[in-house]
C-alpha cells in the first residue's frame, strides 16, 4: 500500500475533471498577503540515517542525570512487559477507535482502562482519557459549571497549592468562557488550603472548589473537612490527584460525608516515561448523575444482535460529531497509545505492586529529605504529612545551587522563587521507588559540598 | 403522517405549547419532532424558579441518534419540570402531548402565546420543510 494516498497522475485526473489549471488555483481566493511564504527557517531533508546519528548526538548530550524533579510528572519504573505489548500493531494506534465492528481488542482494553480508574478514584465512571493532566483541569472546572444547577457564578475556587501550570492553563482555556478563578491562600506553616480561608465565601455562589491531593508541594490536603465545607456551602468539588498516590490514600469518591464531584489529574505515572513534557493523558472520572457533562469518549460494555458481549462507544450525544457546538467539550482522543500503557502497566503491577510503588516513594522522598534538611543552609518548608515531594528553603538563591548541582551530574528539583516568591529560596524536591539509598546519598553530599563551598546570600 | 392537535401552539422548532386555566403554558416537543428524535434516552428538564426569555434553549431531549435543545415558546418564570421524565424518557415518544409534557412556564407577557404559530401554520411549516 503507497503512503501517499494520491499520485501525480491522480492530481492531474482531479485537477482536469474541476477545470483547475493546477493546485496553486485552488487556493487563489485567499488574498496573496495571507498566505504563508516558503518556510525558510526549516532546513533542508536529511535522510534517516542522518537524523538517526543527529538525534543520537543530541541524547547523549544530556548525559543521565540523577534526577530529584517531580511537580507533576513522576520518574517512575516501567516494567519492560509494557512497552513490548504496546507497540504490538493490534495496539499501537493514538487513535481512540470510532468502528466497533473493527475495533473490539482496543475498545475492550478502553473499557478496562475506565473500570480500573473508577475504582482507583472511588467513582461511578471514567472517560476514555483526557489531553494531559492541566487541560483535564480545566475540563472539569467546565463540567462543574455545566453540572451545577444551583449555580449561576461560573466562579471556581482554586487553591494556591495547587500546581502553577495547571492554574495557567486553566486560565487559558476556561478564563475567555467567561468562568472566573478566586486564589485561596496556603497556609505557611502547613502549605496546605485551610477551611478557615474558606470562611470568607460562606453565603457566596460559588459554582466548585478545586482541592489537589497530594498539592503540588507535596502537602496533604486535609480533603474531608474542605469537601463537606464545600457541599454544605452549595458547591461541586473537582480533586486533582496523582493516581499511584490513591494505592495508598483515601480515593476521592470516598472524601468527606459525600465524595467529591468530579476527579481528574495526569495520568504520566501510570507507566509513561518522562519524555520532555509529552505526550502524557489527562484522566477524568466522575459520578452517574454528572455522566452527560463529562467530556470526551466513554466506552461501553453491551451485547450484540446474537446476545454475545462486546464493547462500543456509548453517550455520543454529548460529542461535536453530534451536538457541534453545543458539545461537552471539543478535545480530540489521541492519547490512546498512553492510555493502552497505563492499562497494561496497571493490570502487570496490580493493586498490591502499586500500593508497594507508592509506598517505595513515599519512603524514599522520606530518607531524601531527612538526609538534605541535615545540610547546614536547608531546612523543611511545611510542617504536614507528604506523599513523596516536599519543598526545601535554602540559605541562598536556588538557581546557583542547582547549576552547581547540575554540573555534578544531579538535577536538584524545582525551583519555586519565580511562582511562590513569598517563599523567597525554595525548592521542590522528590524521589520515587527509583532513587536507592545510594542515589540520595549522592545527592545530599553534592548539596553539602554545594553549600560549603559558595557564601550564603 | 404526525398529529398535530388543533387546540395547541407551536414553534418553528417544534415545541408545542398549552394555555392553562391557571394561566401558565405547559410545554413539550410535538409528534413530528418525537418521530425524527427516535427512541427517547434521557431528557434533561429545567429546574422550577428558573427565569428563562422566549427563545432560550432550558431543556435537552437526547436520543439514540442525536440531542436537540427545546426552547421556551415564551419568556418567564419555569413553575414546573417534569421530572417524571428522568426515569422514563420515552413518555416523550409514547404521549409527546400528554405524558411527555417537559415543563410549565408563567409566561410575563401573555402576547408572547398568542404570536405562535396554530395548527394550521404549524402544519405549513411542517408541509415547506419536507418539501
Amino acid at each position: 500500500m503507497p503512503f501517499i494516498p494520491h499520485t501525480t497522475d491522480d492530481v492531474r485526473e482531479m485537477l482536469a475533471a474541476i477545470g483547475a489549471p493546477d493546485t496553486e488555483a485552488l487556493f487563489d481566493e485567499i488574498p496573496a498577503e495571507l498566505r504563508s511564504r516558503a518556510l525558510e527557517a526549516i532546513p533542508t531533508a536529511l535522510t534517516e540515517m542522518e537524523v538517526g546519528r543527529l538525534m543520537s548526538e543530541r541524547a547523549a548530550r544530556d548525559g543521565r542525570p540523577l534526577n530529584f524533579i517531580g511537580a507533576g510528572a513522576y520518574e517512575h519504573h516501567v516494567p519492560a512487559a509494557v512497552w513490548a505489548i504496546v507497540t504490538r500493531g493490534e495496539y499501537y494506534s493514538a487513535y481512540t477507535p470510532y468502528q466497533a465492528e473493527a475495533s473490539q481488542g482496543t475498545l475492550q482494553l478502553l473499557y478496562e482502562y475506565q473500570s480500573m480508574m473508577t475504582s482507583l478514584t472511588g467513582m461511578e465512571a471514567s472517560n476514555a482519557s483526557l489531553y494531559d493532566g492541566a487541560t483535564a483541569l480545566a475540563e472539569a472546572c467546565l463540567m462543574a459549571v455545566r453540572a451545577n444547577r444551583r449555580s449561576r457564578s461560573q466562579r471556581i475556587l482554586v487553591p494556591a497549592s495547587v500546581h502553577p501550570a495547571y492554574r495557567k492553563v486553566v486560565q487559558a482555556v476556561a478564563g475567555n468562557q467567561n468562568l472566573a478563578f478566586d486564589l485561596l491562600p496556603y497556609d505557611p506553616r502547613g502549605g496546605h488550603t485551610t477551611v478557615g480561608s474558606l470562611e470568607k465565601y460562606r453565603g457566596q455562589d460559588i459554582t466548585a472548589l478545586v482541592i489537589q491531593q497530594p498539592n503540588f508541594f507535596g502537602t496533604l490536603e486535609d480533603v474531608d473537612a474542605l469537601t463537606d465545607w464545600a457541599h454544605e456551602a452549595g458547591m461541586l468539588v473537582i480533586a486533582v490527584v496523582n493516581p499511584v498516590s490513591l494505592a495508598l490514600l483515601k480515593p476521592p469518591g470516598e472524601w468527606g460525608t459525600k465524595g467529591v464531584d468530579i476527579v481528574c489529574g495526569e495520568g504520566q505515572p501510570l507507566g509513561v516515561p518522562l519524555s520532555s513534557g509529552g505526550p502524557y493523558f489527562g484522566f477524568m472520572t466522575t459520578r452517574m448523575e454528572h455522566i452527560r457533562q463529562m467530556p470526551g469518549r466513554i466506552v461501553g460494555r453491551t451485547v450484540d444482535l446474537d446476545g454475545r458481549p462486546g464493547f462500543t462507544l456509548t453517550l455520543q450525544a454529548r460529542e461535536q460529531h453530534i451536538r457541534r457546538s453545543k458539545a461537552t467539550s471539543n478535545i480530540c482522543t489521541n492519547q490512546g497509545l498512553l492510555v493502552t500503557a497505563a492499562t497494561i502497566y496497571m493490570s502487570i503491577v496490580g493493586p498490591r505492586g502499586l500500593a508497594q510503588v507508592a509506598a517505595a516513594s513515599m519512603q524514599r522522598s522520606a530518607e531524601l529529605v531527612e538526609a538534605l534538611v541535615a545540610v547546614p543552609g536547608v531546612r523543611l518548608a511545611f510542617d504536614r504529612p507528604r506523599f513523596h515531594e516536599a519543598v526545601l528553603l535554602l540559605d541562598r538563591p536556588v538557581r546557583g545551587v542547582l547549576e552547581a548541582l547540575a554540573a555534578r551530574g544531579i538535577i536538584g528539583g524545582c525551583d519555586l522563587s519565580a511562582d511562590y516568591p513569598a517563599l523567597a529560596n525554595a525548592l521542590l524536591v522528590c524521589a520515587t521507588e527509583t532513587r536507592t539509598p545510594a542515589d540520595i546519598a549522592a545527592y545530599a553530599g553534592a548539596l553539602a559540598d554545594v553549600m560549603k563551598n559558595a557564601a550564603a546570600a | 403522517m404526525s398529529n398535530v392537535p388543533a387546540d395547541l401552539r407551536f414553534l418553528k422548532s417544534h415545541e408545542w405549547a398549552r394555555l392553562e386555566s391557571d394561566g401558565t403554558i405547559t410545554v413539550g416537543i410535538s409528534d413530528h419532532a418525537q418521530q425524527a428524535l427516535g427512541d427517547l434516552v434521557f431528557v434533561e428538564v429545567p429546574d422550577a424558579g428558573r427565569r428563562v426569555a422566549a427563545g432560550e434553549a432550558c431543556a435537552v431531549v437526547e436520543s439514540v441518534k442525536a440531542a436537540s435543545d427545546v426552547y421556551s415558546p415564551v419568556g418567564g418564570e419555569i413553575v414546573a419540570g417534569n421530572t417524571g421524565l428522568g426515569g422514563t424518557p420515552e413518555l416523550i415518544n409514547q404521549d409527546p402531548y400528554g405524558g411527555g409534557w417537559i415543563m410549565r412556564v408563567r409566561p410575563d407577557d401573555k402576547a408572547q402565546f398568542a404570536a405562535l404559530l396554530d395548527a394550521k401554520a404549524y402544519e405549513a411549516a411542517l408541509a415547506a420543510e419536507t418539501h
